[in-house]
């Protein structure tokens, strides 16, 4: 019965992953190309030298920082979809200091990181905010905020920090060399900076939700807001600080985009990483550790698929049509999972967290249902 | 009509809820399900309702064998079952809710027809255009009866009927089941934890233990008797408890409370130390606004709640629980347990002091409290694997040490005689430390036990028993009934 249920959980996690590659050949085929050279190509675009590895790594690492933020959040069982507005208010907070702030790189670049979460958990704060205080539900405050959050970027490029040849609404003037994140060498263009500390926050998320007090607290309110409250857990200011935390972090993805990826403020600088992080973090039902590898995977197809147009004259939204087939199965896959491995029948069977016990209570075995 | 139950398997993982029980049920006959919780006597009823399937065996109704999915196929076969909590909707009326599973042609005209001819057959009152919010429990029952009739239901399971129910709903309900018995046949299954109700109604009873049948018996028998049969060993009655009362500790002067169903005006009360309050009525009539407001989980329309002499009318929840209140609220995994926690994690959840969690502290602490509360469960169990009972045990297990008050709702809800005993053990322990309790309960029989004071609610209004001892359930079962008057004479 367990193998069957080890088999059954490998079939659920492979099966929509190879599906949805069919999907995607039969498409291919469709119009008339091969998908194998389909898929070489992309891997090529990822792979074929270190310059192209580092674009995946460029494209991983907002993403992993929104996905990180994400997993705070979804925790606390609350809809973050205002993410994408934390970054860009993440990018606007970081492109201010970066435009006014004039110091050495070593000095300027932590200013531009704290002051980059400090703007991404502004928007973040706010949107708890209205969730706690008047009752809006963080989807729609947080959908809004993105709105606002996007206006405030072009009002920013076109009117005040504009071009001094005039507005034209594509970016602002580059920032000075001080103030962008330095990349590790010409033939492997990544800010080491930036990779560093999105491992440390990987790894300080996994252990403040696995270990800390605050980390059960956010648990527990998002499975039961009522109990958890009755238990003596600070519901709302545990929700408001999801909010903060995963604005903060988010924040830093933000101003990576516009201090690294760009070197200006441009028109949507989170470029959609945000509710990307979304489905990557609804995939991996809130892991903070395999999010970041299956960010990564789908950094790799992104990437890559610059590559189609140039080799195989297809459109690179073909990737974003794998992308989305991907989610939706995994996402249709969970959910079978759920229901098979949580019924009535196999309820003590359930993921334990815990190694299992030296003694059992015999007397379990008798009535611990009825 | 007669049921036939044929080797009747249902495991949940390791655990064999019904061990090969066989049964025939005649008609015309209403038979009493007993056993301890646990023993399996929901799973059977759900399996029979066609709530569950089995695992395996067969069900034979006048000889044929039928295999039915879903409640619904249920009841077009003729067993219907009356939940406990009566699954109606609330927010529509009486004959909205009678109109479910109702051919799809039928008017309201004939459904109200329909309606008001089954309710008076049975002496039920039921106004079609009320909500169904508004309905009393005994009520809502009521009308899911009249709805399954209507339905064609020849079999009526009823779990719990009698909890939360007037003395005055109880006596309406029992003689319309005798009457669907005995003079159109049908047969009735009570699944009751009150044995003076079974002895009072049934025809004959069955016991199950552990997941299998161990005995029927014919009726009439003594409560004796019958519990001999579900435990295997007698139960000396429970002794009217007392002990040392102390100083007033949680005072509430002249306390308003609007909450949405009802208005509790200006209650004075003083709580002592080693006291035990029982609050009794039927659902909603005050007595859970009266904890609630207690422990701030609603506000007071006016008045004073102090303890200690401290006030806490402004007080927080929180606040007031680290001033020395204990709060267990009666919906388990609604409020009270976090479903998707294991055991422990609660455990953790309950340690304020420091950020970093003690894992390997909390898991020691959690497998002593297991023992000591006598859980049936691991600690690396999720809490919603666990038994209702088990889930009582384990909340009782959280509270704290020596609170001055504990505001319990419905404290042993769900519990069998047993196992509510033993909880009432543990708390009568904490009162002998000096802490109060104020507690509500539908089963009048455990307020009487243990309370030194009751205090009954009708519709907000309230009345006020001194004295306890001079309590009978028969007393508190019409005053509940709003008889309060009569009480004054």
């Amino acid at each position: 019965m367990t193998a069957n249920r080890t088999t059954l959980r490998v079939a659920l996690l492979v099966a929509p992953i190879l599906l949805s590659l069919l999907i995607t050949a039969v498409l291919v085929l469709a119009v008339g190309k091969d998908p194998i050279e389909v898929m070489t190509a992309i891997l090529e675009g990822a792979f074929r030298n270190s310059n192209a590895i580092a674009g995946v790594v460029n494209f991983w690492i907002p993403l992993t920082f929104a996905c990180l933020g994400l997993v705070i959040t979804f925790t606390a069982g609350l809809w973050n979809i205002g993410v994408e507005g934390q970054m860009m208010m993440g990018a606007v907070f970081a492109s201010w200091a970066a435009r006014t702030i004039v110091l050495p790189t070593p000095l300027l670049i932590p200013i531009e990181i704290v002051l980059a979460m400090a703007g991404g958990a502004f928007w973040g704060v706010l949107v708890g905010v209205l969730r706690v205080r008047l009752g809006v539900n963080e989807i729609f405050g947080g959908v809004a905020l993105n709105a606002l959050a996007s206006v405030i970027v072009i009002y920013l490029i076109s009117g005040p920090w504009q071009p001094p040849e005039g507005g034209s609404a594509q970016s602002t003037p580059p920032f000075p060399a001080e103030s962008l994140l330095p990349e590790m060498s010409p033939e492997f263009p990544v800010s080491l900076l930036a990779l560093v500390l999105a491992l440390v926050i990987i790894l300080t998320v996994y252990f403040a939700l696995r270990g800390t007090r605050w980390g059960l607290n956010l648990k527990a309110t998002g499975k039961n807001p009522r109990s958890a409250l009755l238990l003596g857990v600070p519901t709302t200011q545990t929700a408001l600080s999801a909010f903060i935390v995963c604005g903060a972090i988010a924040g830093i993805g933000g101003a990576y985009r516009v201090l690294f990826t760009f070197d200006s403020l441009r028109p949507l600088p989170s470029g959609g990483i945000g509710f990307l992080g979304l489905l990557v973090v609804l995939m991996v039902a809130n892991h903070p550790l395999i999010a970041p590898i299956v960010g990564f995977v789908f950094a790799t197809i992104l990437a890559g698929s610059t590559r189609l147009r140039v080799v195989l004259q297809l459109d690179q939204s073909l990737a974003e049509v794998l992308q989305g087939f991907v989610v939706l199965l995994v996402l249709m896959a969970n959910g079978l999972r759920g229901r098979i491995l949580s019924s009535p029948r196999s309820s003590p069977e359930v993921v334990q967290e815990q190694p299992a016990p030296t003694t059992v209570t015999s007397a379990a075995e008798a009535a611990s249902h009825e | 009509m007669e049921i036939e139950l044929q080797h009747i398997h249902k495991r949940f993982g390791r655990v064999h809820a019904n061990n090969d029980i066989s049964m025939k049920l005649r008609g015309g006959r209403i038979i009493g399900v007993l056993g301890e919780n646990g023993a399996g006597k929901s799973t059977l009823m759900k399996i029979l309702s066609g709530y569950q399937p089995a695992d395996s065996g067969a069900i034979l109704i006048d000889g044929r064998e039928v295999d039915y999915h879903g409640p619904q196929a249920a009841i077009a076969v003729g067993v219907g079952m009356l939940q406990q909590d009566p699954l109606d909707v609330p927010a529509f009326t009486v004959v909205e809710n009678f109109l479910y599973g109702q051919p799809p042609a039928m008017t309201r005209r004939e459904a109200r027809a329909k309606l008001a001819q089954i309710s008076r057959e049975f002496g039920f009152e039921l106004d079609p255009e009320t909500p169904s919010a508004r309905l009393s429990i005994g009520q809502r029952q009521q009308l899911e009866i009249v709805r399954l009739l209507a339905l064609g239901v020849r079999t009526l399971i009823l779990d719990e009927p009698t909890t939360g129910i007037s003395a005055q709903q109880k006596t309406i309900l029992f003689d319309a089941l005798q009457a669907l018995s005995r003079e159109q046949g049908m047969t009735v299954l009570l699944v009751s934890h009150k044995l003076e109700d079974v002895i009072a109604l049934c025809d004959e009873v069955v016991v199950l233990r552990a997941g299998r049948l161990v005995g029927d018996k014919m009726m009439p028998a003594t409560k004796a008797e019958l519990v001999q049969l579900m435990f295997g060993q007698e139960i000396a009655p429970q002794e009217r408890s007392s002990g040392h009362i102390g100083d007033a500790v949680l005072e509430l002067d002249s306390v308003t409370i609007q909450d949405r169903r009802v208005r509790v005006e200006s209650l004075s009360m003083n709580v002592r130390a080693g006291e035990v309050i029982g609050l009794a009525g039927l659902d909603g009539s005050g007595q859970e606004a009266l904890m609630r407001a207690c422990v701030g989980l609603i506000n007071v329309a006016g008045g004073r709640v102090r303890l200690n002499g401290r006030d806490l009318t402004r007080q927080s929840y929180r606040d007031r629980m680290h001033a020395g209140l204990a709060f267990s609220a009666a919906g388990r995994l609604e409020e009270g347990l976090v479903a998707g926690l294991t055991l422990t994690e609660h455990m953790a959840l309950m340690d304020n002091s420091r950020a970093m969690i003690d894992w390997p502290a909390a898991r020691q602490l959690s497998g002593k409290q297991i023992e000591r509360y006598n859980v049936r469960g691991r600690a690396e169990d999720r809490i919603e694997t666990l038994s209702g009972g088990n889930q009582q045990r384990w909340l009782m297990a959280l509270l704290p040490e020596q609170p001055r008050v504990m505001i319990l709702e419905q404290p042993t809800r769900g519990l069998d005689i047993d196992s509510a005993r033993w909880v009432w053990q543990l708390l009568l322990d904490r009162r002998a430390h000096g802490t109060a309790i104020i507690f509500n309960s539908p089963d009048l029989d455990e307020i009487v036990t243990y309370s030194d004071r009751i205090i009954v609610f009708f519709a907000g209004r309230f009345h006020v028993i001194e004295d306890a001892s001079t309590a009978t359930v028969d007393a508190l079962g019409h005053l509940i009934g709003g008889n309060f008057e009569e009480a004054a004479r």
